[in-house]
This record gives C-alpha cells, sequence and structure tokens, in this order.
C-alpha cells in the first residue's frame, strides 16, 4: 500500500435537485499505484465520469453534497477546500486530464498552437513551483522557457503520429479531425510530464478503427513514461487490451478490482460475471442483465446490485466488506461465486 | 482571402439596403400632412404665389416623380436644402455628424465598460446577492425613460452640486477644427484646457446615453457567459487546472463575446438613434438637436436626410460588426 498514488476511501456524494437528493457514489473505494493502468469499468450511469470529475474538481459545485470518504492523492487531500492551492497546482501538472469527447474540449475560437501553449506556461514541468507573483491575466511566459516547451511540444506532437506539427499548431480544433483532436489531448495529457492520467472514455467518441489505435497509443506513452492511468470505460473488450487492473463499479459502488487475468478467468462478484457473461460472443449469442439500474433518489440499501441479482438475500441489505478471491483481488459480495478470505482491514494496513 | 470574401458580399447589400432604406423613409415623410411651400411662403402669402412656390420646388409633380428626383440627387450627395438653415442639407448634417459620434462613441465606451464586466460578474457569482441586485439594477435600467434620466441627473449633478456643466458641449468656441470630435481635435493641438473641458461636458449626457445601453449589455454578456461556462472546453480547462481568473476572463469571455458583440452593434444604431431625446436635454449641438428643430419646423427634406445619416452609420457598424465577427470567432470564415 505504501506505492498507492490515488486513493478513494469510501467516497459518498451526490447532487441535491427538485426530485430530492440523487445518491450518485455509495461508499465508493479505489486505488492506484504508480505506473499501472487501471480500467474504471461499468455500464453508463454507474458513477465512472462522476468519480473521474470528483478527482478531477470539475463537479458542479452548486448541487453537490459529498457526505463522506476521501480522495488522496499523493498525500494531498483533494476534496478538501482548505487544500485548494495545492489542488489546483496538482491539476493539468502531477494529474491531467483527457476527455471523453474531442471535439468539444477544445476552446473553439483559439488555435490549437496557443491552447497548448498556454498549457506549457501554466503547466510546463520546467515552471519553478509556487505561485507567481504577477497578477494572473499579466503573468510572463518567459522566453527561454518558453522556447524549451515548445521543443517538447514539437517532440511530443511527433510522439503522437500527428502529423506536420507546425502547420497542425496555427489551426483552430474544428479544422482537425476527431481522431487528430484526441492525439492532441493524449499530448496535452503528457507534456506536462504527470503522474496520474485520468482519460474519461477517452475513445467513445471516435470511429471503432481509430479507437485501437489511441489506446495503444496512449498505452505505450504511458508504460514508456511510467505514468499511472486511470480509463474509465464501459468496453470491456479495450479494458482487457490495455489495463494491468481492473475495478469494476456498479450503482456508484465498487463492487470487484482484480488484475486483468484474475478478472477475466475468476470473476468473483455475479455483477462482474454477468457483466462478462453479456459481452457479444464470436456464434452471435447475447445475454443482457434483466432488471435496470436502481434510482439514484432511493437506492436498497446495502449492496446496490441486489435487486437484479439471483443469488440476493437478507444479507445484502448490508454493504459486504471487503474479501479477497486471490491476491489483490478485491471482492465485496455476500455471496461470491468463488471462494474469499476477509480481506485485512485498511486501517491496520495504513498503521 | 476568406474575410475579402465576406466584407465584399456585405458591402454588395449596402446599396440596396440603403435603397430600401430611402424608399421607406421617403414615403412616410410624405404621408404627414405638411406644405413645405405653405410654410416657406408665410401666413401672407396668397394662393398663386404658394402654388408658384409649389411648382418650383417640385412639390406638384407626382410622388414618384419626386422619389425618382430625390435619388438621382443623393446619387450625387445632394440632400436638399434645409427650409429654416437655407443651407444644404448634408453639409449641416456633415458638420454635426462628429459631435453626435463622439458623444455615442464615450456612451458606447461607458456601456461596454460597465455593461460586459458586470455582465461576466454577474454570470460568475450567479444566484447570488450581487447577481441578484445587478439583475434588478437591469431591468429597471432599461425601463427608465432617458429623458427623465437626463433631467434627474442634470438637477443633481449640474445644479445642486455644481459639479458638470448644465449642457453644451464645451465652454467657449472649442479647440481649432481638424477632425469635428473635439476630444481628438485637442488632443491634435495639444489643447489640455479643451480636452478637459470637452470631457467634462460629455459625461453626463454620455451617461444618460450609456445605463440603458450597459443594462442590456449586462444581461446579453451574463447570458453568453452561463451559456460557455457549462462547455466541455470550460471543464476541461478547470480539469487541467488553469487559473480561473484566466479561464473567466480569457477562455470564457471571448468565447462569449460573439454574441455579446452582435449586440453592441445593434446598441451603436439604438445610441445613434436616442441621441435625438439626450442632445435635446443637454442642448448637445449634434444630429439630434438638428432633428428634433427640423420635426418641430416641418422641415421634410431635412428629417429625411436625417433618417438617411442614422441609416447608412447603422448599416455602417453593422457591416464593422461582420468584421469583427470574422477576427474573434474563425468559424465564420470556414
Amino acid at each position: 500500500m505504501t506505492d498507492a498514488l490515488l486513493t478513494v476511501e469510501g467516497l459518498s456524494l451526490g447532487f441535491r435537485g427538485d426530485g430530492g437528493f440523487a445518491h450518485i457514489l455509495d461508499g465508493a473505494n479505489m486505488t492506484m499505484k504508480r505506473g499501472e493502468i487501471m480500467g474504471l469499468v461499468g455500464e453508463s450511469g454507474c458513477g465512472k465520469t462522476t468519480l473521474a470529475s470528483a478527482i478531477l474538481g470539475v463537479l458542479p459545485r452548486h448541487a453537490l453534497e459529498v457526505r463522506g470518504g476521501r480522495i488522496r492523492f499523493d498525500g494531498i487531500d483533494m476534496l478538501d477546500a482548505g487544500q485548494a492551492a495545492q489542488q489546483q497546482a496538482v491539476r493539468g501538472r502531477r494529474v491531467t486530464f483527457i476527455p471523453q469527447d474531442p471535439f468539444t474540449s477544445l476552446n473553439p475560437v483559439f488555435t490549437i498552437g496557443q491552447q497548448i501553449e498556454e498549457l506549457m506556461k501554466w503547466k510546463s514541468p520546467r515552471r519553478p513551483v509556487g505561485p507567481s507573483r504577477a497578477p494572473t491575466l499579466l503573468t510572463p511566459y518567459p522566453r527561454a522557457r518558453r522556447r524549451a516547451d515548445r521543443e517538447k511540444i514539437m517532440e511530443m506532437l511527433n510522439l503522437v503520429q500527428l502529423p506536420r506539427p507546425e502547420q497542425l499548431l496555427k489551426k483552430y480544433p474544428h479544422e482537425v479531425s476527431g481522431g487528430q483532436r484526441q492525439r492532441l489531448m493524449i499530448a496535452m495529457a503528457l507534456l506536462p510530464d504527470p503522474d496520474l492520467i485520468i482519460a474519461d472514455e477517452p475513445t467513445t467518441a471516435l470511429d471503432v478503427t481509430i479507437q485501437a489505435q489511441i489506446l495503444g497509443l496512449l498505452r505505450n506513452l504511458a508504460n514508456d513514461r511510467g505514468v499511472a492511468v486511470m480509463l474509465t470505460t464501459h468496453d470491456l473488450g479495450s479494458a482487457y487490451e490495455i489495463c494491468d487492473r481492473i475495478t469494476v463499479m456498479y450503482a456508484g459502488q465498487d463492487v470487484e478490482a482484480a488484475p486483468v487475468a484474475e478478472f477475466f478467468n475468476r470473476p468473483t462478484h455475479p455483477y462482474t460475471a454477468k457483466l462478462l457473461a453479456s459481452l457479444p460472443e464470436g456464434g452471435g449469442g447475447m445475454t443482457g442483465i434483466p432488471g435496470e439500474l436502481p434510482s439514484f433518489y432511493a437506492p436498497p440499501p446495502g449492496c446496490r446490485f441486489q435487486t437484479r441479482c439471483d443469488r440476493a438475500t437478507e444479507a445484502c441489505r448490508i454493504r459486504p466488506a471487503p474479501d479477497l478471491a486471490g491476491p489483490a483481488h478485491v471482492v465485496r459480495c455476500a455471496h461470491p461465486l468463488f471462494q474469499t478470505t476477509p480481506a485485512t482491514p485498511l486501517k491496520e494496513v495504513q498503521a | 482571402m476568406r474575410r475579402l470574401e465576406i466584407i465584399l458580399s456585405r458591402l454588395v447589400w449596402f446599396i440596396p439596403t440603403l435603397f430600401g432604406l430611402v424608399f421607406v423613409v421617403f414615403f412616410i415623410s410624405n404621408v404627414i400632412p405638411t406644405d413645405p411651400a405653405r410654410i416657406i411662403a408665410g401666413e401672407n402669402a396668397t394662393e398663386a404665389q404658394v402654388q408658384a412656390l409649389r411648382a418650383e420646388m417640385g412639390l406638384d409633380q407626382p410622388l414618384y416623380v419626386q422619389f425618382g428626383r430625390y435619388v438621382a440627387d443623393l446619387a450625387t450627395g445632394d440632400l436638399g436644402k434645409s427650409l429654416y438653415t437655407q443651407r444644404a442639407i448634408s453639409e449641416d448634417l456633415l458638420h454635426r455628424l462628429p459631435a453626435t459620434l463622439e458623444l455615442t462613441m464615450a456612451a458606447m465606451v461607458v456601456a461596454i465598460g460597465l455593461g460586459v464586466p458586470l455582465g461576466v460578474i454577474s454570470a460568475v457569482k450567479r444566484n447570488s446577492m450581487i447577481d441578484q441586485t445587478l439583475r434588478v439594477l437591469s431591468v429597471s435600467g432599461l425601463a427608465v425613460a432617458s429623458f427623465w434620466l437626463a433631467m434627474e441627473l442634470q438637477m443633481y449633478f449640474s445644479t445642486k452640486l455644481g459639479w458638470t456643466p448644465l449642457n453644451g458641449r464645451i465652454a467657449g468656441w472649442g479647440p481649432e477644427e481638424i477632425t469635428g470630435f473635439y476630444l481628438l481635435d485637442s488632443l491634435l493641438t495639444g489643447d489640455w484646457a479643451s480636452f478637459w473641458d470637452t470631457l467634462h461636458h460629455m459625461l453626463l449626457p454620455a451617461i444618460t446615453l450609456a445605463l440603458p445601453a450597459a443594462a442590456t449589455l449586462v444581461r446579453f454578456t451574463r447570458a453568453g457567459v452561463l451559456e460557455v461556462i457549462n462547455s466541455n472546453f470550460v471543464l476541461y480547462e478547470r480539469a487541467m487546472g488553469f487559473p480561473t481568473t484566466l479561464i473567466t476572463w480569457k477562455y470564457v469571455l471571448r468565447n462569449a463575446l460573439i454574441s455579446t458583440v452582435t449586440q453592441i452593434g445593434l446598441i451603436f444604431g439604438s445610441l445613434f438613434a436616442g441621441a435625438v431625446v439626450v442632445e435635446a436635454v443637454f442642448d448637445w449641438p449634434g444630429l439630434g438637436t438638428y432633428a428634433v428643430q427640423s420635426i418641430l419646423q416641418s422641415d421634410t427634406k431635412a428629417i429625411l436626410g436625417f433618417s438617411i445619416i442614422v441609416g447608412v452609420v447603422f448599416i455602417g457598424v453593422n457591416l464593422l460588426v461582420d468584421i469583427i465577427h470574422t477576427f474573434i470567432d474563425p468559424r465564420t470564415l470556414k
């Protein structure tokens, strides 16, 4: 546990709305080690993006209500308002972001070059730490550093295989294709030399043919640099291709986390098993999971999968503690498909 | 190149638009039952004298002939002669145009300087006390009649406090005339006394004119910023830890300004026309006072000339807005 880069512990949050309190994340847990690629998997609406947004600090603040839990990135509490300055310094520098939709995630009225330069002006690894004294809008971009950054930018654009980078920087986002834009987002995520990249379904908006290329590129570049990647996806196939470890979420709860081989060979939570069984097979057979996600306004107590689970009993009305189904294979289920042993409680590990 | 194309295509439309304007204004002004010939001839003139004058002025011709002649004259820049000043209307208007343009531009500067930042603040702090206050103020700013506001300001700042001149454009003769814009002329000639005096005189009328415009801008900027603030690229910039001030005042505002600039164009036109009332109250020697006098004296051609010049300025400003658009929104060049 000492090499944990990012930990999410018992995170519970939701939004106040007209229909009451929507309890989106209910005791969500997640751990990431340095340099690993972790897939955060689940159906649409399971809270993957909310969790990613919480780490990045971009949840809509006016309706947000955090009911408990912590997000720690390398010793920094990412939810504590008292550490806002550290969080701001970390974001974009040590934790970067690859958005879901590269079409709308670049500012339409500035050139690509202007936007990359702005990123590097504030988030370059060559930027001295500490706040600058000049007012934000007048902060200079020292010439020497600008030149060094520029070199790195060109290098990186080559690495992500963007043709003719010089011309590309002069273009506006709408003049560039979706695949190229996502390569650009990857470049921008890598340029600040981060420890962690949060990639929120980075390929869903792209053509299937390009998806594999983009994911392969991301994996190679992240591995070369020892950057950890948290990849949220609903596509188990691509998670299998590029991830070291997978965490499955269901309706705002983590249900199972395992190394990728373990995960596909011995799915232990009934939800995971059903999720894997619902993958389309070569023969053309397809099975879904009957039922729907529970309402976030009135979720069932305990394990949220109980409403769709054929193994559910009274015991499921209390959230199961984490058990081990194998080395580093954590599952939270009262009726697991394989034998489990209670995991060492988290607190003792930390002590 | 694409920019030039856009500008040219707008310019091509300039003539037909202007023609439409002249057409409408000409016939409307002829609906008014006045007889310029009788006014000029005076109360004691005989019917025969009036008829002779009518023939001389071409007023006995059918309306379409009069219109044809007017347009033909207009093409050479001739707007006819004023019944009262007995000078060419074009000369009168051109002589007074700088005063009005100067006032309108000053009002525009105040309106933008006030409206845009307040709109941004209102949006960023939406539903806060500041936002609520600004929203109430901007609605009332729109509802206030400018002549009432003008007189209130005069009564308080000029009469009671004595801080500002009551009316006029400058005390004395003004700076040596080069462009007719006093601020510019006094700067060019280094005449600082005139510069400050002009500014001093301009303060109240400019503010009167600017307040409703600022109110409109607050509302439009607020709406624009709110629309942009939830877009994905702002989320991306926030997730990447860009400084909040930078995101708001550079990246969000630049996008929000696209719709605000359109509004600024329309506002400039309405300010120019709205100057009529404000100029009358402050006795500002611009187009507005000229228009008021012309109306009171049934000087049809002078009113026509005034309407056309307002129209030309309006069309010109909108052309300018289209050009500015190509600079702030690269997508228009696609």
